[in-house]
């Protein structure tokens, strides 16, 4: 029998929604837990960057109304305009919470916090002047938020299971309500079912499904893995960001705010190419298009460097003081990952995968919503999901730089408000547990530990990132996509019959990395079938031999089921809160 | 190269040893956590904690031929030919690499590491001028990686009773920030023969820091601090 705990709430993820939930919990008398497989501030939404987006307009005019809009052009119109106006609307509020919290902003000489200008995020509806909107600490953006978030739930005694690995939901047979999670203690190697009224999702991205990524070893889509085998759609999955500053070579995020401080992008023949491509935004255009710009200038032969295969940002025109006060991080990070002092020489650079647009379907409520009867977003009883491992969808096909922070600590927030509000509707006892909940865990890790041999972990981990970096990448082509499809259907067979040597029950490094496989492979597969069937290009989906955005056949959400490869799509919400509709244009920068 | 891993595993190990990896850097390979990758692709029993891989998150701090440091920023170009690695110094071990940090994250806990200020909340941010901001830098970046509390003596002998370098590290980083009204109890709360003053100056936290912070000017200002209180 696997041990139960009850609580009334359950987060799993301890990143910057996870914890900003939490927050939210912790002040009703509530018996919540916080489950994270890395130590709090180990999380990923430590390596964000450059800002928070809200329009604070301190410096300079700005609304939300403006940053709505960006928003919407920016997610290339897919983006759910309810939730993007609720987000929008929602920014100056947690971001000043955050600093009230204690959070380490930059200032301005008027003590206010110090934002700087972003990728697509324009004055007055598009205008050619960038609004000053990123909300930074230096750009340690990431690093400063999470940091501050921890020591909160510090303050609020938030029970937190650190080096407890999630591994599956547990539904309720009768309504699909989920009612537990089956969680793998890393230190003992043991499982325990925490049984909840209402558990969150909130457990980050899935970049290790490519080979150049900006992402952490812990991104493996845990969350997605969860839900695809739980029976629950993933929605837009096709939608990876390729952020265009990724140090070549290493993959290691430059931020945009290096940009957004006035520098920019050279090809090999000094010229700075993006005034071709975006005459308006230049180098802060949206980041689908910086990347394809550049994508474009080494594939016609004006890469850098011996092999051509990187461009060059240039930022030493800032000066030292003006590196070293806003852009330290960088610099650092150049010096390490690119022997280039920024100071005095650019920095290569490559577009590199960096955010997943897609993810488990939510409203803005945060409730996990999915097909049922003649609803298209029935909701999920007991299941709620926010961050990155989400899709409210307010990025739509392609988000903007430093909303991903906003998504995190706006959605973080309602998402605890509404399970509050739930959870005060239930019933006081706990719905009871099916008698097998746990059994298809135990068995998984039961197959593991008996293999006595197949196929090792890092070799089918490395073939899957592999093929989906040369099947999916910027420009998609539909032979590649086809036969990407194939790949992945071999390798998910393969990741079947994985073996670890490691038997241990201490801290089994392996056998996570073997469990998190099956998740990266859960969230390739989902992205490779949904980009395949999309014949558009908008966004970060780009395909040679659609390549124009069909907004009359394809303006709707993808969602993919892991049983039979399945495909289903459904409505965007075009109708925002309280405005009027933001109609589909072409979208130039 | 050649890496010679600390084992140990409490399952099965009566005691610890070092084990051998002869491993081939790839050619993107700049940094031993690179190595250590490898080492574990011939190995899969072989456990240490790595995240970001950019030296933000703090997870892979080792000791490095004695010193402490972090696996992924460590470049390969900068080390011998034969490396050895040890887990963190000071912490019991959970297993190989991997050491247990809850004595170090108590530490940090108990100074109160979050800004109190009792003021009703405005409606927007409070102020701040930069140069009071300019008082936390080279504070706030801390990533609680350990490396300088395990490097410190002081730390070893009284884990439980000093704070520790980077607790004190985050003490002073409260105490710095003009929105923090308590430096009063943060002063109360280190007033105390173990707490602060097991600090002997030895500067070993300096010296290791992969962010280059400098934790032992940090805690002579609380020092200072707490003469001029006295005075």
């Amino acid at each position: 029998m696997i041990p139960v705990r009850k609580f009334d709430a359950i987060v799993v993820g301890a990143g910057g929604s996870g914890m900003r939930a939490a927050l939210e919990l912790a002040r009703a008398n509530l018996k919540v837990a916080v489950l994270s497989k890395v130590f709090p501030t180990r999380s990923h939404t430590v390596a964000a960057q450059g800002g928070i987006a809200a329009p604070l307009a301190n410096s300079g005019e700005d609304n939300w109304h403006w940053h709505m809009y960006d928003t919407v052009k920016g997610s290339d119109y897919l983006g759910d305009q309810d939730a993007i106006e609720y987000m929008c609307r929602r920014a100056i509020e947690v971001v000043v919470e955050l600093e009230h919290m204690g959070m380490p902003f930059d200032r301005l000489d008027s003590g206010r916090i110090y934002q700087r200008p972003f990728g697509g995020h324009t004055q007055n509806y598009g205008s050619a002047k960038m609004a000053m909107r990123a909300c930074a600490a230096a750009d340690r953006t990431g690093h400063a938020m999470l940091h501050t978030l921890y020591q909160q739930n510090v303050r609020c005694n938030t029970q937190f299971f650190i080096e407890w690995m999630a591994l599956d939901l547990v539904r309720d047979p009768q309504d699909g309500a989920v009612v537990g999670v089956c969680a793998l203690e890393m230190e003992t190697g043991e499982l325990t079912i925490f049984q909840a009224k209402t558990v969150l999702m909130a457990t980050g991205g899935a970049g290790r499904i490519y080979h150049a990524t900006t992402n952490a070893f812990i991104n493996t889509g845990d969350g997605l893995g969860m839900a695809a085998r739980a029976g629950l759609p993933l929605e837009d999955m096709e939608f990876w960001q390729f952020h265009p500053t990724g140090v070549a070579g290493a993959g290691v995020l430059i931020t945009e705010g290096v940009r957004g401080e006035g520098g920019y992008l050279l090809n090999k023949n000094g010229e700075r190419f993006m005034e071709r491509y975006a005459p308006n935004a230049k180098d802060l255009a949206s980041r689908d298009v910086v990347s394809r710009a550049m994508t474009t200038e080494i594939k016609e032969g004006r890469g850098c460097g011996e092999h051509g295969d990187h461009v060059l940002l240039k930022l030493d025109h800032l000066g030292p003081e003006i590196i070293n006060l806003r852009l330290p991080g960088i610099r650092e990070i150049s010096i390490k990952f690119a022997n280039a002092d920024p100071v005095r020489e650019p920095i290569p650079v490559v577009p590199t995968v960096h955010y997943q647009m897609g993810g488990i379907p939510a409203n803005y409520m945060g409730q996990v919503v999915a097909p049922e009867g003649n609803s298209k977003e029935a909701i999920v009883p007991g299941l709620y999901a926010a961050g990155e491992c989400s899709c409210v969808s307010v990025h739509g096909a392609n988000r903007l730089g430093t909303n991903s922070l906003l998504d995190l600590v706006v959605f973080g927030k309602s998402s605890g408000e509404q399970m509050l509000k739930d959870m005060a509707t239930m019933p006081r006892p706990h719905r009871n547990l099916p008698r097998d909940a746990g059994e298809p865990t135990r068995a998984r890790i039961a197959r593991l530990d008996g293999a006595k041999d197949g196929e090792r972990v890092a070799e089918v981990l490395n073939d899957l990132r592999r093929a989906m970096q040369a099947h999916c990448g910027v420009f998609r082509f539909p032979e590649d996509l086809i036969a990407g499809v194939a790949k992945i259907k071999t390798i998910a067979e393969r990741a079947g019959r994985t073996f670890i040597q490691d038997k241990s029950k201490v801290f089994n490094t392996a056998r996570v990395e073997a469990l998190e496989l099956e998740n990266l492979v859960e969230t390739a597969m989902a992205t490779i079938v949904s980009a395949e069937a999309r014949r558009e290009s908008r966004g970060a989906q780009a395909r040679a031999d659609h390549p124009d955005r069909d907004d009359k056949n394809w303006m709707k959400h993808t969602l993919w089921y892991k049983e039979g490869n399945r495909l289903d799509y459904k409505p965007v919400h075009l109708r925002p809160l309280t405005v009027e509709t933001m109609e589909p244009k072409v979208r130039t920068y | 190269m050649r890496l010679n891993i600390y084992r140990y595993d409490p399952d099965k190990d009566e005691k610890p040893y070092l084990r051998s990896y002869d491993v081939t850097p790839g050619q993107a390979d700049r940094m031993l956590l690179d190595a250590m990758v490898r080492a574990k692709e011939q190995d899969d029993t072989l456990a240490f904690r790595r995240s970001c891989r950019e030296g933000v998150c703090g997870s892979d701090a080792i000791n490095i031929n004695g010193k402490n440091g972090l696996a992924c920023i460590t470049k390969l170009a900068e080390l011998p030919d034969e490396v050895t690695l040890r887990p963190l110094p000071g912490l019991p071990v959970i297993r190989d690499l991997i050491v247990d940090m809850t004595q170090f994250f108590k530490q940090y806990h108990s100074i109160k590491p979050y800004v109190v200020n009792n003021d009703p909340p405005p409606e927007r941010e409070r102020l701040q001028s930069p140069q009071e901001r300019e008082h936390l830098n080279g504070l706030y970046e801390c990533i609680l990686c350990a490396c300088c509390s395990t490097a410190c003596p002081s730390f070893w002998w009284n884990p439980d009773k000093f704070v520790g370098p980077a607790g004190l590290l985050q003490a002073y980083r409260f105490i710095a920030d003009s929105r923090d009204q308590t430096t009063n109890e943060r002063l109360d709360n280190l007033e105390d023969p173990y707490r602060l003053f097991r600090c002997h100056t030895i500067m070993n936290c300096v010296d290791v820091c992969p962010k280059h912070l400098n934790p032992t000017q940090a805690i002579n200002h609380i020092k200072e601090l707490l003469v001029k209180r006295s005075v």
